[in-house]
């Protein structure tokens, strides 16, 4: 068991593309971190140099306070679940999972008891003795994490785990591995593109983007206090919806909605403004007398009902939001998550399901506008006055490494740390 | 539909009928005239008339002075040992050729092609004047080497697409669990292309096997002298008899351990072993 620790961490290609720039991340003993963005932001790059699949060109990384740049997989005691599992077909499910201590040289009696005391725990013990092509996709998955399981190593690394499950059974197995988690209290590292797995499983998730980490913290800070733009679209299901909007003087002006400025918002003129689709509720509906609280009206598209919730997705005039970051999202996701990204002028509001709203009319909705979200129209960062000022104490400290020159490595990793990551509050 | 299924099965039928003929008639023919006495070799009857084993008997007496023993020796051998060096240069060149990027990579495949392409009568002139300066003629290496050039481009090649097809993931992961290169290399890849290996072993015996002329060419006596080649020096019973029986009778046991080296890995080569290796 123990720490990892990103120091300065970038992947640089011999074409001297750059899968992971400047990468800061603090992993501690025994923490489940989500590393998670859309495909091909460097997520899965990062974790194979953790590995040590993949060599480091910059930067340090540290196991336990050791630095490992150097040493090969097998020296740095680890294991890897891979998104395709690498099962040893030859093997037998026994053999599969005692590979790694027959390396070791453990001798057959602890191998036995070790693997059959995993097999228990992954509900394996029948299937010990079928070779890897006689079993179904879940029995598969767990196997390999029995793979990793049974060697106790000092931290786990997990490749998109259940991307290639069925939908059922991947909640039934996002289960089963946060159970286990915590049962051995072992660093784990976990790679996905599913912002769902991210924010169930992890203790902290970090988001990231074309190689840059965004925003380190826990999900539940994730979702209510994005640093940026992107981590606002990304987390969350349906996405967050965004308009173009003025401030002038205390008030907001949407596009369909003028509201009070959100406390803690020193800004003026153009902003983007993000919106939940919780946010949003049905006006007949909406708790009476909430401060921020604003009515309006809006015609209503498409109504769909889930039974515990109904998505109402509505069009206003003018004030749709294009940015390279909003882009990037609906490239990933397919424009349908991120609305107002897509054509532009609709958004989604999730309703009470008691709503008696209908599809096709204009109905009277309501907003809470405490909980919008205000972002920089020009690089998408947050404008909570707590964010700025963090963001402006970053980039000094950033400038004043770059004047001094890049003599002095450790200071220059300390400096990044602030500017590429949040710390948590 | 179901007319059409059939009348292309009969076709099918009939193809493979006019094949097996072609291909079978002249081994049948073969082994009849092997069972023959010198006296009825020249009927033109496809069953023996009177059944001998002479033909075979004759081949084997006089223990390794016989005519066939000691050039079945040098075969067995010399093919073996060409197969298992070849296999095993071929397992290291081909792995390093499928999974790692070195410069140079291109040139090694094609200079194996090419050699490969090279019909072996224009190098036995030099082979032999070499041989014997070297004092290789006459011997076991002076037959392994040759068959070795001809044989890893052979095997270089089918082994890598054989490794090729091992996903990547495997060895990563046995990277993960702690195996060295070489660990990685002989219980995971290694297990997996075992169908490979015994494709490529069996090409490269029967091309060793097979071969007339560099045994003929590089060999002077039953010290290295093979099979194919030791046929050619059959006498008759006399001056005046031609040694067809004992020809086709020796040319029946040569083949016999080809059909049964098929045989026994014909199954192996077939096996799909990855099977199960990742998702599907």
């Amino acid at each position: 068991m123990a720490d990892i620790k990103l120091h300065d961490i970038t992947k640089r290609y011999a074409d001297g593309t750059e899968a992971v720039k400047h990468m800061n991340l603090d992993i501690k003993d025994g923490e489940f971190m989500i590393l998670v963005g859309p495909s091909g932001c460097g997520k899965s790059t990062a974790l194979r140099m953790i590995a040590g699949l993949e060599d480091i060109s910059e930067g340090e990384l540290l196991i336990g306070d050791k630095v490992v740049n150097n040493l090969s997989p097998r020296d740095r005691d680890i294991a890897m679940v891979f998104q395709n599992y690498a099962l040893y077909p030859h093997m037998t499910v026994r053999e599969n999972m005692g590979f790694a201590l027959k390396l070791a040289k453990v001798d057959q009696g602890e191998i036995d008891k070790k693997v059959e005391g995993a097999a228990k725990i992954l509900d394996l013990s029948e299937h010990l003795d079928r070779k890897p092509s006689n079993l179904s996709g879940g029995q598969r998955q767990r196997v390999a994490m029995g793979r990793a399981i049974v060697r106790d190593p000092q931290a786990f690394l997990m490749d998109e785990p259940l991307s290639n499950l069925d939908a059922k059974l991947r909640v039934q197995t996002r289960t089963e591995v946060a159970r286990l988690q915590k049962d051995l209290s072992t660093t784990m590292v976990y790679v996905t593109h599913d912002q769902t797995e991210a924010m169930t499983l992890g203790d902290r998730v970090a988001v990231m983007r074309a190689g840059v980490l965004q925003q380190v913290d826990t999900p539940r800070m994730l979702y209510n206090d994005p640093i940026n733009i992107f981590v606002a679209g990304f987390i969350g299901s349906p996405a967050m919806n965004f308009f173009s909007a003025t401030i002038s003087g205390a008030k907001l002006k949407l596009p369909f909605a003028e509201l009070a400025v959100p406390e803690g918002v020193s800004h003026t003129g153009e902003v983007i403004v993000g919106v939940r689709p919780e946010d949003f509720e049905d006006a007949a509906l909406a708790p009476p007398n909430h401060p921020g609280g604003v009515e309006f009206e809006a015609p209503v598209e498409v109504l769909e009902s889930l039974g515990s919730e109904i998505y109402a997705y509505f069009s206003f005039e003018g004030g749709a939001v294009s940015s390279d970051q909003l882009a990037d999202l609906a490239r990933d996701a397919g424009v349908a998550e991120t609305p107002s990204g897509g054509g532009g002028g609709r958004a989604v509001a999730r309703l009470n399901p008691e709503s008696e709203i209908s599809e096709g009319s204009r109905a009277r909705l309501w907003i809470d506008g405490a909980k919008a979200h205000l972002f920089d129209p020009h690089d998408g960062s947050s404008l909570k006055s707590s964010r700025q000022e963090q963001r402006a104490g970053a980039q000094a400290a950033a400038a004043a490494v770059e004047a001094e020159s890049e003599k002095d490595p450790p200071a220059r990793a300390a400096a990044g740390a602030d500017g590429g990551s949040t710390a948590p509050e | 539909m179901e007319n059409r299924s059939r009348r292309a099965y009969s076709g099918w039928a009939v193809a493979l009928a006019i094949v097996l003929v072609y291909a079978l008639v002249p081994v049948l023919w073969l082994i009849s005239l092997s069972f023959k006495s010198p006296a009825t070799v020249s009927d033109k009857k496809f069953i023996p008339t009177d059944t001998t084993f002479e033909n075979y008997t004759t081949l084997f007496s006089g223990g390794l002075d016989s005519p066939l023993l000691r050039p079945l020796i040098n075969s067995i051998l010399i093919a073996l040992i060409a197969t298992i060096i070849a296999v095993t240069l071929a397992a290291f060149t081909a792995y390093a050729i499928a999974r790692l990027d070195f410069p140079g990579k291109t040139l090694i495949l094609a200079g194996a092609l090419a050699i490969a392409m090279f019909p072996p009568i224009s190098v036995v002139g030099p082979l032999f004047d070499m041989w014997r300066a070297l004092g290789l003629y006459d011997t076991y290496p002076g037959l392994i080497i040759p068959y070795l050039t001809f044989a890893l481009p052979l095997a270089i090649y089918t082994l890598v697409a054989f490794f090729r097809e091992i996903p990547w993931e495997l060895e990563q992961a046995a990277q993960v669990d702690g195996a060295t290169p070489w660990q990685a290399f002989r219980k995971v890849i290694l297990p997996l292309a075992t169908p490979g290996v015994f494709t490529a072993a069996i090409l490269v015996f029967i091309f060793a096997w097979n071969d007339f002329l560099f045994a003929i060419t590089l060999t002077s006596s039953d010290r290295a002298r093979t099979v194919p080649a030791a046929l050619a020096f059959f006498t008759g019973e006399s001056q005046f008899t031609a040694p067809t029986g004992n020809i086709a009778a020796a040319a029946v046991l040569v083949t016999i351990p080809i059909i049964i080296f098929v045989l026994i890995f014909q199954r192996r080569i077939v096996a799909g072993l990855t099977a199960g290796a990742v998702k599907g």
